[in-house]
């Protein structure tokens, strides 16, 4: 119990200050037959720090590590090398063991890396103001809906086809509490294009919201300028969730196309891969929207001695104040990832980040070329920036598990994405600047030994 | 006008509240003036080296884009510039961080090891499953302590942080009693809630009323028989309280709500107190988060990640989120990720999170938890709700303590600011600790006592830290009650004295506008 300081002879002795007897006598608000006697019954005890490393390093082993193999996921997640000084930076003590700042005096370090980091998102996507973060693009792309909702006083929203659907669900899930309307539709692979033209036909005065990715989920990407206009002529929101930030070292902002609220997935800058999670939600807006805006923000003042400091600020949009009329309930968030993710942006630079983006999109589209030339192989995309969607001429879950049983993590099928929609023959495959041309030789091999 | 050392340029001279003289850079000593990225960084300049891109067609349909303005630093530059801002900050790591409610305890480095371990830090959400079996084994065995430390049948692995752990709850709730045809539309919510509790529920699309406090800080149990009926779909009650009592009525509270067709949630942000000692199932609990980096110490890293699992009830566990992990009877794990026509997964209310929820967290509780064990867990509530009582007790004489006559507190202490001289508030207490070094506790919260003080030591303090604490403590309540002027000016010592945080709300500067930009 290496954690714990007190000694035997200290509880003693704090006991009597306190008039106890007993640890147990400091129990007895808890109603007599609840209390336990004993340790949990069916859990293991105390175990030393080898053993601990032992047990998990074990189960760490049995997972086959993207490094390990060549890899081509994406899909709302994305492989890209985090420089060393990232890590080493989120876990210096006063950043990775500090709360939230609520005593602003002692607290500066965390927030003006929140007000460098909300600069950042702001400049990135192109819009006036970003909050602190959030868990996720998820649940970012959900709160950014109930934002539109908020603002238009609607709730009919708009999902694209080519909206991640895991984000989808997400919505579905909480619209069916909340009251809110979704049309959505199932992608194709017939090409870029067609979906654009359904969300425009779709505004009406009733639509809260359209929500459209870009890059979306086979990787398509668009000019969104248009569809901007529609909504904006019809008195809707137009909602652009970016789940590659990559992708904006390269490609037009949001903002830029006249997006109203733009939410992402940081998790591509400084925070890696983990399973899924913690991810980081990025969230901007427009100055006349800041008050409808969910989540923490920091702000910049002055002390008393007139020096620059930063705060948390229009907290009176926050559950703690608010309670049941907050804007959100959302409280704590991702602040060690959005540490994370200002270190790394930091440390590229716009000089960086375009050289970055740069690589992933020359890479990509060497590889795809690569993989279009195998037989029974197809490239879905016209445009894409470094995912782009593969139309083989057999099933690609059964090939996708095949090949994992050869070490190589081929891509995302998107019958694991979407259920008997007939897209089961669709592979989205990511290519960054981690990917070599040795990795797309293996791929394109092994497909081709599949399909023959 | 002192310039610093980088060419920034503070608006006001760099005097300090001590009337020191004011030094050439605006730094003193190891207190490092740090600029903003902004006005250090170029964007010509980095701090990452690439290969050189593969010549391959441009496939970006001309939407290439234009100007970014984002400033960047070489790797000294940007290694310097975030190791001066943490020195800006408080820390667990630098002493006791007693914020009630929210509790901060010492973070093992050992669970970082563990987290950044290739199998666990660099593997794909989307991964066939043959190829991440270990991770779905710790998904499986954090979900498996869960249950066994709360004598609860079921989890939720994926919700992100607690407040997301209480929409979980809520919507298992509405969705199992939507599934018995009851559309009830009142969530009730104890004064002593924590802030989410109402937003959460009005979040969910309830009307939210509030039930009050006793005079001794626990949930009234009159009031609440009172308004229970045919109308209210559950409570959300928060045990251990806000107040920091163990609510002794739980168990016939959650009879009264059951009897009219109701659910109970609890918020289970205080298990720490408990944990080891009593299962919240035993207590006719409907579904509770649990916070792991407060009971399980993964770091909160300046405002999360978090993690919020949520433990159900054998009534709401057909109703749990998608996904979750199985373990299948070869003893492989699987993923379930859409209902199933299996009477277990056909009644889940859906999906809440794009992927598995917070893998990185749960390799993190999973280290903590093997490491304590069944005997170590028992003995962390038991020391946690031991130096709470301690610092109650040894304060309760300068410091007004208004449920101390209620017995003992569990693992948090409450105070308020009664007793001190006219003027003198808790923010005045709160400010002075940080001159002597310390993070004050929560303040202002919980809002059932007015000018609240929560202490939550933890059981991470050694008695030695705790005393040191105390000592300073006193001395701060004993300079607010003997009416000490320089108190309203504290902090004086920090790297900011007080911030003017009303400027910062009436005209908010969220971002570092461009040059252009401010033209406008």
């Amino acid at each position: 119990m290496r954690y714990l300081p007190l000694s035997d002879a200290d509880r003693t002795q704090m006991l009597a200050a306190v008039g106890a007897a007993s640890i147990d006598d400091l129990f007895v608000d808890v109603p007599a037959p609840a209390r336990l006697s004993g340790p949990v019954e069916g859990l293991p005890l105390h175990m030393t720090e080898m053993a601990v490393e032992r047990k998990l390093g074990a189960l760490a082993k049995q997972n086959l590590a993207a490094g390990d193999a060549p890899f081509f996921l994406g899909a709302g997640a994305y492989r890209h090398h985090v420089p060393a000084s990232v890590d080493h930076l989120i876990q210096r003590g006063e950043f990775l063991t500090a709360y939230t700042p609520y005593q602003p005096e002692i607290a500066q370090g965390t927030l003006q890396v929140l007000f460098e980091f909300q600069t950042q998102v702001v400049r990135l996507f192109g819009c006036d103001v970003a909050n602190a973060s959030m868990y996720d693009g998820s649940t970012a792309c959900w709160e950014a809906i109930g934002m539109a909702r908020r603002i238009t006083r609607r709730t009919k929203a708009i999902l694209s086809a080519g909206l991640h659907p895991h984000y989808v669900a997400v919505a579905q899930t909480m619209a069916k509490f909340t009251g809110d309307t979704l049309a959505t539709a199932f992608p194709t692979l017939d090409g870029a294009g067609d979906d654009m033209a359904r969300l425009l036909g779709a505004i009406d005065g009733e639509t809260s919201c359209v929500v459209v990715q870009n890059p979306n989920i086979l990787g398509h990407i668009a000019d969104l300028g248009e569809l901007a206009e529609g909504c904006h002529a019809k008195g809707a929101l137009l909602i652009v969730v970016v789940t590659e930030p990559v992708s904006l070292g390269a490609i037009k902002s949001p903002g830029e196309m006249g997006a109203d609220i733009v939410v992402g997935e940081g998790q591509s800058i400084g925070v890696g891969l983990q399973f899924g999670g913690p991810y980081l939600g990025l969230f901007a807006t427009r100055d006349k929207y800041v008050r409808q805006m969910p989540g923490r923000l920091c702000g910049q003042t002055v002390d008393a001695d007139g020096k620059r400091g930063f705060v948390l600020t229009l907290s009176t949009r926050e559950q703690h104040i608010r309670r049941e009329k907050a804007t959100s309930n959302i409280c704590t968030n991702s602040g060690l990832c959005a540490l994370a993710f200002t270190i790394h942006m930091t440390l590229l630079g716009e000089k960086g980040l375009r050289e970055l983006a740069a690589i992933n999109h020359a890479r990509a589209s060497a590889a795809a070329d690569v993989l279009a030339a195998v037989p029974g192989v197809e490239l879905v995309n016209k445009a894409f920036f470094n995912e782009f969607t593969l139309r083989l001429a057999k099933p690609a879950r059964p090939i996708v598990r095949a090949l994992a049983d050869r070490n190589i993590l081929a891509g995302v099928p998107l019958g694991r994405l979407y259920a008997d929609t007939g897209l089961e023959n669709g592979l989205i495959v990511a290519v960054t600047e981690t990917t070599t041309e040795e990795h797309v030789a293996t791929l394109a091999s092994a497909l081709r030994e599949q399909l023959a | 006008m002192t310039i610093n050392q980088s060419g920034w340029r503070p608006e006001a001279p760099l005097a300090n509240g001590a009337g020191e003289q004011p030094t050439f850079t605006g730094n003193r000593a190891l207190m490092l003036e740090e600029p903003l990225l902004f006005e250090l960084g170029s964007t010509d300049r980095t701090g990452v080296d690439f290969e050189e891109a593969p010549a391959a067609p441009n496939r970006l349909a001309g939407l290439e884009r234009g100007a970014i303005n984002l400033p960047g630093l070489s790797e000294p530059e940007t290694v310097r510039h975030y190791t001066r801002l943490s020195r800006q900050n408080y820390a667990i790591d630098l002493g006791v961080f007693p914020l009630g409610s929210c509790t901060m305890k010492h973070n093992p480095r050992l669970n970082e090891r563990i987290a950044r371990l290739a199998g666990f830090a660099d593997i794909h959400p989307l991964q066939p499953v043959s190829t991440v079996q270990g991770a779905l084994a710790v998904i499986n065995l954090v979900g498996e302590w869960l249950c066994k430390l709360t004598g609860m049948p079921a989890v939720a692995m994926s919700p992100k942080a607690g407040a997301h752990g209480e929409l979980c709850g809520l919507l298992a709730i509405r969705a199992a009693l939507e599934a018995r045809g009851d559309a009830r539309q009142v969530i009730l919510v104890p004064e002593s809630a924590h802030g989410t509790n109402p937003a959460t529920a009005a979040f969910c699309g309830y009307a939210v009323e509030n039930i009050p406090a006793t005079a001794e800080g626990r949930v009234n149990l009159d009031a609440l028989k009172a308004r229970l009926g045919p109308d209210v779909a559950g409570v959300m009650i928060t045990n251990p309280n806000t107040c920091g009592l163990f609510e002794r009525d739980m168990t016939a509270i959650s009879e009264a709500v059951h009897a009219v067709g109701g659910l109970v949630y609890c918020d289970g942000a205080n298990f720490n107190a408990i944990v080891g000692r009593v299962r919240p199932g035993d207590l006719g609990i409907d579904a509770m988060h649990i916070n792991l980096h407060k009971t399980f110490s993964t770091p909160h890293g300046g405002g999360g990640p978090g993690a919020g699992p949520v433990v159900f009830s054998a009534a709401l566990a057909p109703f749990a989120p998608l996904p979750f992990v199985e373990q299948t009877g070869d003893g492989a794990f699987r993923l379930v990720e859409e209902e199933t026509a299996e009477d277990h997964h056909a009644h889940s209310f859906g999906r809440m999170v794009a992927f598995h929820g917070q893998m990185g967290m749960f390799t993190r509780a999973a280290a903590y938890m093997l490491s304590h064990g069944a005997d170590g867990l028992r003995q962390v509530s038991g020391d946690a709700v031991l130096n709470a009582n301690y610092i109650l007790r040894q304060l309760e004489d300068v410091l007004d303590a208004p449920f101390a006559a209620s017995g003992p507190c569990m693992h948090e202490a409450l105070f308020s600011d009664s007793g001190m001289a006219p003027g003198f508030t808790t923010l005045d207490i709160a400010k002075g600790l940080i001159d002597e070094g310390f993070h004050p506790m929560t303040v202002y919260f919980p809002l059932v006592v007015h000018g609240a003080m929560l202490v939550e030591p933890t059981e991470t303090e050694s008695k030695a830290g705790l005393d040191q604490f105390i000592g300073a403590l006193r001395s701060v309540a004993e300079r607010g009650r003997a009416g000490d002027e320089s108190l309203k000016s504290a902090p004086h010592f920090s790297p900011r004295r007080r911030l003017d945080e009303t400027a910062a709300a009436r005209s908010p500067v969220l971002a570092q506008r461009l040059l252009a930009d401010q033209d406008d």
